[in-house]
């Protein structure tokens, strides 16, 4: 493996019996990402529950609870290496009560793989899972038609598959989803292509992930930088200096270049931009650095840097957003709640839930309230200005956590619209 | 960004440092919990990377179980002179004077007392966020595990209970007498921790490359001779060229026989080898499969 690897961060969405965990546990395989003395611990238990083969699901199996229970409770993430990029899995369980597992590991993914039983074909859940990645605003999603050795291998019913989802993806904005036949279970079209799938000319999964263009799925265009800590070193080799450090969110930053302070508004330019191994002439996301500026501005964590000449961001106290409620304790209107946006945290309140979204229908409803699971349309009101995009314009920038004071609980996560 | 050259080892470095960062601007009292072993010698660097031309905003602590390899704990008084940043040691000798640690076998690993010095040492200093240096891919408890990772007063970690994580965007909130452990390089490998030292040029305690080294054989282990590790009697002392890819309990930390004397061999002996770091080095853990999982319960990292 090479050190010029790119880093790439997948999910796996399907319901129970799909076989995501056997075909994670394929792709570490085929992949030779399986250490010996992993495989001889789930040989031993596939062994002991008088399986006949080796059971490669077992390997994503983490907590004891699970072991006992025989299912996935919580997101675990996998890691594994092929010469071109470096994985980090997601791996979310497809159980009903946990769409909050699925929006958290899909809030950092590059990429889904939603899984179908090529028995069963589109169900309530792969409209769910497919609603979720939309909405959290995955750039890149695959259909991976599994257990394809259960219907023979048929050119056909997977036609039919992927005439169905196509039509229910299109109007959630998932124009072009990579459609592949496989077997997690025999390792058809996972790592190597197998010879039962013969009419299928795309790539296999794999060779899809080593390959899916992935350098534009951060904004590249509009600088936005959060100042996260401020640097006085206060020695006497830098008496003076003063630096923001942050890390650039989108876009790109060059030295001299014009920047705005929000919510201030206050303008400057960038005089230097430091890291550890020098200074820089231009800077882009995602890299962390620190900048110096041509004048003295009182600056604090919670500001955000744009230049001036990019895109500006909205700058208010009210805003909409599509929230998924999280946690168990239904959110109560009457009540403040923190928000976490960036590096700033500000106290708000729920002004209104203008709908609440069935995942499964689609359909939109009116509600009071929100329970753990439920995601819905809402307006807030923040103590302070907060300074934002779209979520669907910058993924950094459009997105908040919600934080019950009480018990310092994540009970939410936001994008706003 | 391909045309910017940002590789997969960049990507790991810029999230280390946000993460830290987070700790150092929201945490009041933070504390970087440094061992002297290689992943708390990145995470060393990463906090340079994060915080330099000025000071780290937190101290470096070590809970020292005594059993550690003397040149370990030499690099570790080093790196800390070298970067001029406070360390404070807290032994397990000191519980076990004031008796919260009863050790009834002096050559059985410490590793299960470690957490009762690192909570009271947490209560000492009044820590409120610990930055420790641990992997999700070292094992099945920690794939798991959050980056930001709450515990309750008695330092207990609880599996079907943890915030949801979403974005970059961490909560780093406590009620006083709680705390949160945070894991930096939760989504770096064994790989990626040797590619990074050898990108760094990063100096390591010299048994982490391969050298002579008296040891014996023992269930299938290779173990270290040394004054809490004597042979039993029929036991054979033999001289192997060996390298340890952990430096732990010296009563539980095997060695991997190996020729490889650079960070490059290493690095190449890594992508082929056929064992996890944990199964083939840390004799503690292969006790029972969810060994890790009831330690952490406990308040382990």
């Amino acid at each position: 493996m090479s050190t010029q690897t790119q880093l790439l961060r997948f999910i796996t969405a399907g319901s129970v019996d799909d076989g995501k965990s056997t075909l994670i546990g394929r792709l570490l395989h085929d992949s030779k990402s399986i250490f010996e003395d992993q495989f001889s611990a789930i040989s031993k238990t596939s062994e002991k529950r008088g399986m006949g083969a080796v059971d490669l699901s077992l390997l994503t199996d983490g907590l004891q609870a699970e072991r006992e229970q025989g299912i996935t409770i919580d997101v675990a993430y996998r890691y594994f290496a092929t010469p071109l990029r470096k994985y980090i899995i997601g791996d979310t369980p497809g159980h009903e009560q946990y769409t909050r597992n699925m929006v958290t590991a899909a809030s950092t993914a590059n990429l889904a793989i939603i899984l179908i039983d090529a028995r069963r074909g589109v169900l309530t859940q792969t409209r769910r899972h497919t609603y979720l990645a939309s909405l959290l605003g995955i750039p890149h999603i695959v259909l991976a038609v599994n257990k394809m050795d259960m219907v023979d291998y048929s050119q056909a019913r997977f036609d039919e598959i992927v005439a169905e989802y196509r039509k229910f993806a299109a109007p959630l904005g998932i124009d072009n989803p990579v459609c592949i036949p496989l077997s997690a279970l025999n390792g058809d079209m996972v790592v190597d292509r197998g010879d039962k799938l013969d009419w299928y000319t795309g790539p296999a999964l794999l060779e899809h992930l080593d390959t899916v263009e992935i350098d534009h799925d951060v904004n590249t265009t509009d600088f936005r930088f959060p100042v996260q800590w401020v640097c006085r070193p206060q020695t006497d080799e830098f008496h003076d200096f003063r630096g923001f450090a942050g890390r650039i969110e989108a876009g790109e930053i060059s030295v001299g270049d014009e920047i705005t302070i929000l919510p201030a508004g206050r303008t400057t330019q960038v005089k230097e931009i430091v890291t550890y191994d020098g200074k820089l002439q231009t800077a882009f996301a995602p890299q962390s650095v620190t900048l110096t500026l041509a004048d003295e501005i009182d600056i604090s964590r919670g500001d955000l840097f744009v230049r001036s000449a990019d895109l500006q961001p909205r700058v208010s106290k009210e805003f909409r957003a599509v929230l998924c409620w999280l946690s168990e304790t239904p959110l109560e209107k009457s009540r403040k709640y923190l928000v976490k946006h960036t590096t700033r945290v500000a106290k708000c309140l729920f002004s209104s839930i203008d709908h609440r979204v069935d995942v499964n229908t689609l359909e939109l409803h009116p509600a009071e309230n929100l329970k753990m699971n439920d995601i819905a349309q809402v307006q807030l009101k923040v103590q302070q200005p907060l300074v934002f995009d779209d979520y669907a314009t910058d993924r950094a920038t459009g997105s908040f956590i919600v934080i019950d004071e009480a018990t310092n609980n994540t009970v939410a996560a936001g994008m706003i619209i | 960004m391909s045309t910017h050259n940002f590789t997969h080892l960049d990507a790991l470095e810029s999230e280390s440092i946000h993460i830290m960062r987070e700790v150092a601007a929201e945490c009041k009292n933070p504390a970087l919990l440094f061992s002297g072993g290689k992943d708390s010698i990145v995470m060393l660097r990463l906090a340079e990377k994060a915080f330099r031309p000025a000071k780290f905003p937190f101290p470096l602590v070590h809970i020292d179980t005594e059993h550690n390899f003397p040149e370990v704990i030499a690099c570790r008084d080093k790196l800390a002179a070298d970067l001029g940043e406070r360390l404070i040691v807290r032994s397990l000798e000191d519980s076990i004077k004031r008796g919260t640690i009863v050790i009834k076998d002096e050559s059985k690993p410490r590793n299960p007392f470690q957490s009762v010095t690192l909570l009271e040492t947490i209560e000492e200093f009044g820590f409120d966020a610990c930055l420790g240096g641990a992997r999700r891919d070292e094992e099945k408890a920690r794939a798991k595990e959050r980056i930001f990772s709450f515990r309750d007063e008695f330092g207990q970690w609880d599996p079907k209970n943890q915030r949801p994580e979403l974005w970059d965007t961490y909560n780093t909130r406590v009620h006083p007498g709680e705390n949160i452990r945070v894991f930096p390089i939760s989504n770096w490998t064994e790989m990626d921790i040797w590619q990074y030292i050898g990108r760094e040029k990063l100096y390591i305690p010299p048994i982490y490359y391969a050298h002579e080294r008296e040891v014996i054989r023992r269930g299938g282990n290779v173990i270290p001779v040394s004054h809490l590790v004597q042979p039993k009697p029929g036991e054979k002392v033999e001289v192997a060229t060996v390298r340890f890819r952990t430096v732990g309990d010296m009563t539980c930390t095997a060695p991997v026989e190996s020729t490889a004397r650079t960070v490059e061999e290493i690095i190449e002996e890594t992508a082929t080898t056929r064992i996890t770091e944990r199964g083939a080095t840390r004799m503690d853990d292969q006790t029972s499969e969810a060994s890790m999982e009831l330690r952490k319960k406990e308040g382990y990292f």
